[in-house]
């Protein structure tokens, strides 16, 4: 076992130790702390694919800018352990069996798929090797190639940022 | 030459088309003159038509093909020759004489009323035209049909008597009954042999391929249609009802043209009749009895047109006889004498009637010689003529029935005589209760009798004229003539037998019958021109005048089961089934809406639950569908 | 590493994001799972990326096949941004209007 597999499991473990955590706690806080654990554990997947800029860009937006969004509404709406809805156990248990049966039958379409056909059987990634993930590769494409759907997306930043305030205005 | 022949129905359909949709702008004048006008322009034509058949012989004329499919073809063809020129003599002369005697007769109608006689009157007369001009049996039905329909517009031509609507509905309702034995019939020949044209059927090699069984489905489907139209036991009730019409229409629809369609059917089916020997003694049969029954009926009927109307199924009765024992001239020939006399007698009725003011009891007559010297003369020669008195037409027609029955079985010949006896008592005491003794009915009424209108004269004195003429054309052997009308007739009834009587048996014969309806009529004048019955009658005499109670009977054993069954039908299965149905759908419906809609509950988590429940069965339908319908299948079969 | 196994994290991590937006009815917890899930797929993404330069990375280095799924998670990390911000906006509305942030309370915006 190399590095790179150990690096795997311990940030596999990790982002799912952390993602149920947030799902499991009941301070909202707590869960927006888990979840940033978990941004960090998959900016290290990324690093481990050699997509770098993608490992940055995911700490800087999510991490950084979503996480802290988050973080600001719960507090400025004061939530906290205290104020948790109380859910029913009924509706808890449905919702953790619906959840489990997607997983396994998914899973089970996969199992099948990899020894089945021959479309995922013996297919590998490549460990911290490669261009695309770097920044110059992925600007010169987003540039040339992709230059109309980036510009596009700023237009949807403008306007989910008019619709944020519009919403949030007091009437 | 062919293009007369198109012209000979066209005329009638022509003078339906401007008198129909001329109704509300024609002057009652121009309606009876184009009415009468375009049957005479085809009786004239009729009449060179039948020259050059009695020169030339029958010819077949097409007009385009009707019907082509893969294994058949219908031609609208025309047939003309000896058995339907004289049937076109017969229904344009009598038509003509008709219409102008309704011209008269209607002239209380408004307008549009009389415009829409004529048109019915014409419609009438192009049906029965294509009836027996067709050279097919398609074209016939199509004909059959028409005149039927045209029966029923014109029983219910009074439409705004219920009584009438129901008799038209009746006449109509009974004719189906009829039409579909035939319309059977047409499709078994079609399925048998491919052909329904007449020259085709009847040709040797046809023939040979119907079996004797066929001959006898076909043969007796056929005689169903022929029962309907022509009022034979059991479809007869509808044609004394059907005596609702105007009087002219009863004597040109019921008396001379459209109930003598049925005997035109079988006279020329002839040669497939012959193939079926069941069938000649059911027609037989039917034929006598009918011909019998209803003679007993007519005895106490006191409504004028109610006898004739019997007399009239009791005659073509008589015809079905001869059919029925080989004797095809003599039904020909009696349908002919028929319609001249029985025209009559109905145009007779009529004029009485029309003095009288819509008077139709024979009880409330008495004593109309002196006051209609001409209705009355040409009545009595009718009475005469239908009685069998020679030498007026009547007699050579039915005693060559007569005749022939006896050569095929006495008791036919008994029966048929002892109806002939009837005949004449129940024509007799018509004819005395009706023009002898004293009027009874009120001086003021009497003073108001008078002799009818010329246009309605002179069509008695020509009719009278035939009446008493037309069996000349048929003088038998044994009288030393030379029966003109069976050899005219020969080329088309070929499969009649001649008649093998000694001629003392056929003196005879004559004898007896013409005694005894001297009998008759003797003792009838007696009875009834001093002393008419005027009593309600008792006894048998009473089960007579209710007619058997026949009509009660089909009510009983026929409309109340159906009716009884529509009911059940109506309260128990359309209510509680159907109609149960119906309702408990819409129940169920409504309830399980009320269900679905507590899925509807506005909570978000439970839409998402729903949601990722459908994404799982999606997913393991789309990856796993093979081996759920195995799962499936295992677990179902 | 064998494809398999980043699909297998990925269908945890988006299973896990399920069963939190099931069971949870606190709405920002839920928007948070949904981030989740959307990181799940953004991982699946780049593995496959990696998957297909793998392939032609043996015949030539400087290959960049599979670049656009690297394009698209940074446009999914794009909507995400926005919706996020769209999203808070709305349930601080909802708390305004409900004192609350209970997604079962959201039907009572339907009046």
């Amino acid at each position: 076992m190399n590095l790179v597999q150990i690096l795997f499991w311990f940030l596999s473990a990790l982002t799912l130790f952390s993602a149920l955590m947030v799902i499991l706690s009941k301070n909202p806080v707590h869960s927006v702390l888990w979840l940033i654990l978990v941004f960090f554990a998959i900016s290290g997947h990324y690093v481990l694919l050699n997509a770098q800029f993608l490992a940055i860009v995911n700490l800087i937006v999510y991490a950084g800018a979503i996480m802290v969004l988050f973080l600001f509404v719960i507090m400025l709406l004061n939530l906290n352990k205290e104020t948790e809805p109380k859910k029913n156990i009924w509706m808890k248990l449905a919702g953790t069996i619906a959840g489990g049966c997607f997983l396994i039958s998914v899973s089970n379409v996969i199992y099948n798929a990899q020894t089945g056909s021959a479309e995922l059987a013996n297919k590998a990634t490549l460990m911290g090797k490669g261009s695309i993930g770097l920044i110059e590769t992925l600007g010169k494409t987003l540039f040339t190639d992709y230059v109309i759907p980036f510009e596009i997306s700023s237009v949807l930043f403008l306007s989910a940022m008019v619709g944020a305030v519009i919403i949030g205005k007091k009437d | 030459m062919s293009n007369l022949i198109y012209l000979v129905p066209l005329l009638p359909l022509i003078g339906f088309l401007i008198n129909g949709l001329g109704r509300k702008f024609l002057s009652k004048l121009m309606i009876a003159t184009i009415g009468s006008g375009a049957i005479l322009l085809s009786f004239i034509i009729s009449v060179i038509l039948f020259f050059d058949v009695k020169a030339t012989g029958g010819k077949v004329f097409t007009a385009f093909t009707f019907i082509n499919v893969e294994i058949f073809k219908i031609d609208f063809a025309f047939q003309i020759d000896q058995l339907s020129s004289l049937f076109l003599l017969i229904i344009t002369g009598i038509g003509f004489l008709i219409h102008l005697y309704s011209a008269a007769y209607m002239k209380e109608e408004t307008p549009d009323h009389y415009a829409r006689y004529f048109a019915y009157l014409n419609l009438f007369v192009f049906s029965m035209l294509l009836l027996v001009m067709g050279a097919n049996y398609v074209i016939m039905y199509i004909g059959w049909e028409g005149v039927a329909l045209c029966s029923y517009l014109l029983i219910g031509f009074w439409f705004k008597n219920n009584q009438y609507n129901y008799a038209a509905n009746k006449a109509f309702v009974m004719n189906r009954i009829g039409d579909l034995g035939f319309l059977l019939a047409i499709f078994w020949l079609l399925l048998k042999v491919g052909t329904v044209s007449y020259s085709e059927v009847f040709s040797a090699e046809v023939l040979a391929k119907l079996s004797s069984t066929d001959a006898t489905i076909i043969t007796l489907l056929l005689f169903v249609g022929a029962i309907g139209k022509s009022a034979q036991i059991p479809l007869y009730t509808w044609l004394p009802d059907a005596m609702a019409g105007p009087t002219p229409v009863s004597a040109l629809i019921h008396a001379a043209t459209m109930v003598t369609a049925g005997i035109y059917m079988i006279a020329r089916s002839n040669v497939l009749y012959h193939l079926s020997e069941v069938t000649q003694h059911i027609v037989a049969i039917i034929g006598i009895a009918t011909a019998f029954f209803s003679a007993t009926i007519a005895l106490k009927q006191n409504d004028i047109k109610k006898v004739l109307a019997y007399s009239t199924v009791s005659q073509l009765g008589y015809m079905f006889l001869a059919l029925g024992v080989g004797a095809y001239t003599g039904a020909v020939f009696h349908v002919m004498t028929h319609a001249f006399f029985k025209a009559l007698l109905f145009l007779g009725a009529g004029s009485v009637i029309y003095a009288l003011h819509h008077e139709q009891d024979i009880r409330n007559m008495g004593g109309l010689k002196k006051k209609m010297p001409i209705t009355h003369i040409t009545f009595l020669l009718a009475c005469i003529a239908i009685a069998g008195i020679p030498p007026f037409s009547g007699f050579f027609s039915k005693d060559e029935i007569l005749a022939a029955a006896y050569a095929k079985n006495p008791v036919y010949w008994v029966v048929g005589v002892a109806t002939s006896m009837l005949t004449a008592f129940y024509m007799f005491r018509l004819y005395a209760t009706t023009f002898l003794g004293k009027y009874r009915g009120t001086a003021e009424q009497e003073h108001h009798i008078h002799e009818s209108p010329k246009t309605m004269t002179i069509p008695l004195i020509i009719l009278a004229f035939f009446s008493v003429v037309a069996g000349f054309v048929g003088v038998p052997n044994v009288l030393g003539g030379s029966h003109q009308l069976h050899h005219f007739l020969a080329p088309v009834l070929t499969t009649e037998k001649g008649l093998h009587l000694e001629h003392s048996t056929e003196y005879l014969l004559m004898g007896i019958t013409i005694a005894l309806a001297v009998v008759a009529i003797l003792y009838a004048i007696n009875k009834f021109s001093k002393n008419p019955s005027l009593n309600e009658p008792t006894g048998l005499g009473k089960t007579l005048a209710n007619k058997w109670y026949v009509d009660e009977l089909y009510d009983a054993i026929i409309v109340k089961p159906v009716l009884a069954l529509a009911t059940f039908l109506k309260n128990i299965i359309e209510k509680s089934g159907i109609d149960g149905i119906v309702n408990n759908i819409g129940v169920f419906i409504q309830y399980a809406a009320r269900q679905l809609r507590l899925l509807q509950n506005g909570q978000v988590a439970s839409y998402i639950m729903i949601m990722v429940l459908t994404m799982v069965v999606f997913i393991l339908l789309w990856f796993y569908d093979s081996s759920i319908l195995k799962l499936v299948a295992k677990l179902f079969y | 590493m064998p494809i398999q196994y980043y699909i297998y994290l990925a269908l945890a991590l988006f299973s896990i994001g399920i069963i939190g937006v099931l069971t949870r009815r606190n709405a920002i917890i839920v928007f948070m799972c949904i981030e989740l899930m959307l990181n799940a797929a953004n991982l699946l993404l780049v593995a496959f990326s990696q998957m297909h330069q793998k392939i032609a990375y043996a015949a030539n280095p400087a290959a960049t096949n599979g670049i656009e799924a690297q394009l698209f998670v940074f446009f999914i990390m794009v909507v995400a941004a926005a919706e996020v911000s769209v999203g808070l906006a709305i349930i601080v509305m909802l708390y305004r209007n409900t004192r609350s942030v209970d997604i079962n309370f959201l039907n009572r915006l339907k009046n």
